[in-house]
């Protein structure tokens, strides 16, 4: 069937019950999205689909018919990060990183529909994500850079 | 001619506004200064809090993100939207002039200190069997609450409902006011049970259905309504629970949110089983008591168990496979697994209201609360989809006839998303986390 990933149609050669991260990571070589529990639950998987943030391993393609599916890579790269993922590198806010593909999708998706939330906004939304290693106030303040709530000088010298 | 009618009729509406007017007015209770906290005993206090759980009182006289008993909760009704009160004890704002007369006053016929009339979505029809004992209890433990000063928003109502008085002749047609009588033939949890759940608990506020005046129809107790845009399942013998309620399921089911043969708590129901956790296990276990004998003593079997005639060739069917069955088919007892659809009392239910929010919004994890969750499907489901699938689930898990309306049920589920995030964060958590950074 045919998906449409990162402004890309691709022929996929996969079940229309295979989920989409699987596709992604194994059809595709888009390795941003990671598989963390398979169940939903813990927001590793996050991509966005149209606008919305969706977890990637509970979306089997038979539902993205006509959808547009975006990645972290499609933000953008190492080289060229999009405001989002720059706001992600100045915190500093990846410690394994693990869960930073996720909660950087699941930001985007927030702050395309309340480019600027507030604290509590930016913690309900980022919600269905976990990090173990706790960085979670750095990914908080990650999302008010980016979101233009936070200057370099509030967020400067060491913390 | 009409010079002599028209007199008479100015006289005719003189007396009838004079009588209604009388009828309606209640005298306001003095002001008194606010009692001091320590003047109150600590162990009516504790049993205060744990009456104001029962009665749910946080849920309506909160708004989200505010300061516990500060109201200010736009309650939607279909008359309007009617603004919970701030019941801290700030004396300006709050309930802090008041005196327990007027804070039984108030409980019991639905009138305030100054003596306005309050709107029935206080559900003092209930309230009005609350005992002495109890409303002192509540009123120490609101007393010795922290005072907030918040002024209460003004309802948003269409003129005539604007005017107070015209309340008095609906109390007059609906309010029954008295204490709770003893049922001789039964014994005492349940009596027990039946004070708190038809009087504090106001159960039925939700639970049955109203007429047009929205009052409840006492004959139809129990028979199911509607609460916030959420159905209100049925809780007499009409209660589309595949699997019938005992009082042992009903009881770890108030007390934990979820029961496994049964589903799990969200909406409105959500908050009224966290606040049931916190209360002792004796008040549950009386209002699942009482409650079980409301749904009457079917057979410690389910009804019916329906898996089979569901086609695999719908469209839903292959949505439900991808998408559901990892945990809902899994056999993972819950909380860890999906419940069992064909025991859930959604996919059985008189419309797809719920299932619908259920799938769209997920029940996200609640702090400190081990119960299940489910990531929601919004973003991931459009509407075309979601309609398939509930088409599906309602033909495999019930058998019942497919649900009518399905589409006003989605669109009404995905307007109304954030209800499905009722509990509102503890008052300390913001101001901890400030102090960790």
């Amino acid at each position: 069937m045919k998906l449409n990933v990162n402004g890309r149609d691709h022929d996929v050669d996969a079940e229309p019950d295979t989920p989409l991260l699987y596709v992604l990571r194994d059809h595709l070589e888009l390795n941003g999205a990671k598989f963390g529990c398979g169940l939903g639950q813990c927001g590793a998987c996050t991509v966005m689909v149209d606008d919305e943030a969706v977890f990637s391993c509970l979306a089997p393609i038979l539902l993205l018919d006509g959808r547009r599916v975006t990645t972290v890579e499609g933000l953008g790269s190492a080289d060229n990060p999009n405001p989002l993922q720059k706001a992600f590198i100045d915190e500093q806010a990846a410690q394994c990183g693990y869960c930073i593909a996720g909660m950087i999708m699941r930001a985007q998706a927030l702050l395309k529909r309340n480019p600027s939330p507030s604290r509590e906004e930016i913690r309900a939304a980022l919600q269905p994500n976990l990090c173990r290693c706790g960085t979670h106030m750095r990914i908080l303040r990650a999302v008010e850079r980016a979101a233009g709530r936070r200057t370099a000088e509030v967020t400067g010298g060491a913390r | 001619m009409l010079r002599r009618i028209v007199p008479i009729l100015i006289v005719i509406v003189v007396v009838a506004g004079g009588a209604a007017a009388a009828l309606a007015w209640r005298p306001a209770i003095d002001p008194v200064r606010r009692p001091a906290a320590a003047s109150f005993d600590p162990a009516l206090v504790k049993r205060g809090g744990e009456l104001a759980a029962i009665g749910n009182c946080t849920t309506c006289h909160t708004a989200p993100g505010g300061r516990a008993f500060a109201g200010g909760l736009g309650v939607i009704t279909p008359f309007g939207a009617i603004y919970s009160t701030n019941i801290t004890p700030d004396e300006q704002t709050g309930i802090g002039a008041w005196s327990e007369d007027a804070f039984r006053r108030a409980l019991r016929q639905g009138v305030d200190r100054a003596g306005r009339h309050l709107y029935p979505a206080f559900p003092y029809e209930h309230f009005t069997l609350v005992s002495d004992f109890d409303i002192k209890a509540l009123y120490a433990f609101l007393m010795t609450r922290e005072a907030v000063a918040a002024t209460t928003p003004a309802n948003k109502l269409p003129f005539p409902l604007t005017l107070r008085p015209l309340l008095a002749g609906w109390k007059l047609l609906f309010l029954r006011t008295g204490p709770y009588r003893i049922d001789g033939n039964q014994n005492t949890e349940w009596n027990s049970g039946a004070y708190l759940a038809n009087g504090l608990a106001h159960c039925g506020a939700c639970h049955t259905p109203r007429n047009a005046l929205g009052a409840e129809g006492k004959d139809r107790a129990f028979a199911g309504g509607d609460a916030e845009g959420w159905t209100a399942y049925a809780l007499d013998a009409n209660s589309p629970a595949p699997m019938p309620w005992n009082a042992a399921a009903l009881a770890f089911y108030l007390h934990n949110g979820w029961q496994r043969d049964h589903g799990v708590a969200r909406g409105p129901m959500s908050e009224v089983t966290e606040n049931l956790s916190t209360v002792p296990a004796s008040d549950v276990q009386a209002i699942a008591t009482y409650m079980a004998s409301v749904a009457g003593s079917p057979p410690d079997r389910r009804r019916s168990k329906k898996t089979g005639n569901a086609d695999d060739r719908m469209p839903g069917a292959a949505i439900y496979a991808a998408a559901c069955a990892t945990c809902h088919d899994a056999g993972r007892p819950p909380p860890y697994g999906g419940i069992d659809l064909a025991l859930s009392t959604g996919p059985s239910g008189p419309n797809a209201r719920n299932v619908s929010d259920v799938i769209l919004w997920g029940l996200p994890a609640q702090d400190e609360q081990r119960r299940p969750i489910m990531p929601g499907f919004a973003g991931t489901l459009n509407d075309r989809q979601l309609a398939d699938l509930l088409a599906y689930v309602r033909a495999r898990f019930s058998d019942k006839p497919a649900w009518t309306d399905v589409d006003k049920d989605i669109r009404e589920a995905r307007a109304g998303g954030s209800r499905i995030y009722p509990a509102p964060s503890p008052p300390s958590a913001p101001a901890l986390e400030e102090a960790r950074q």
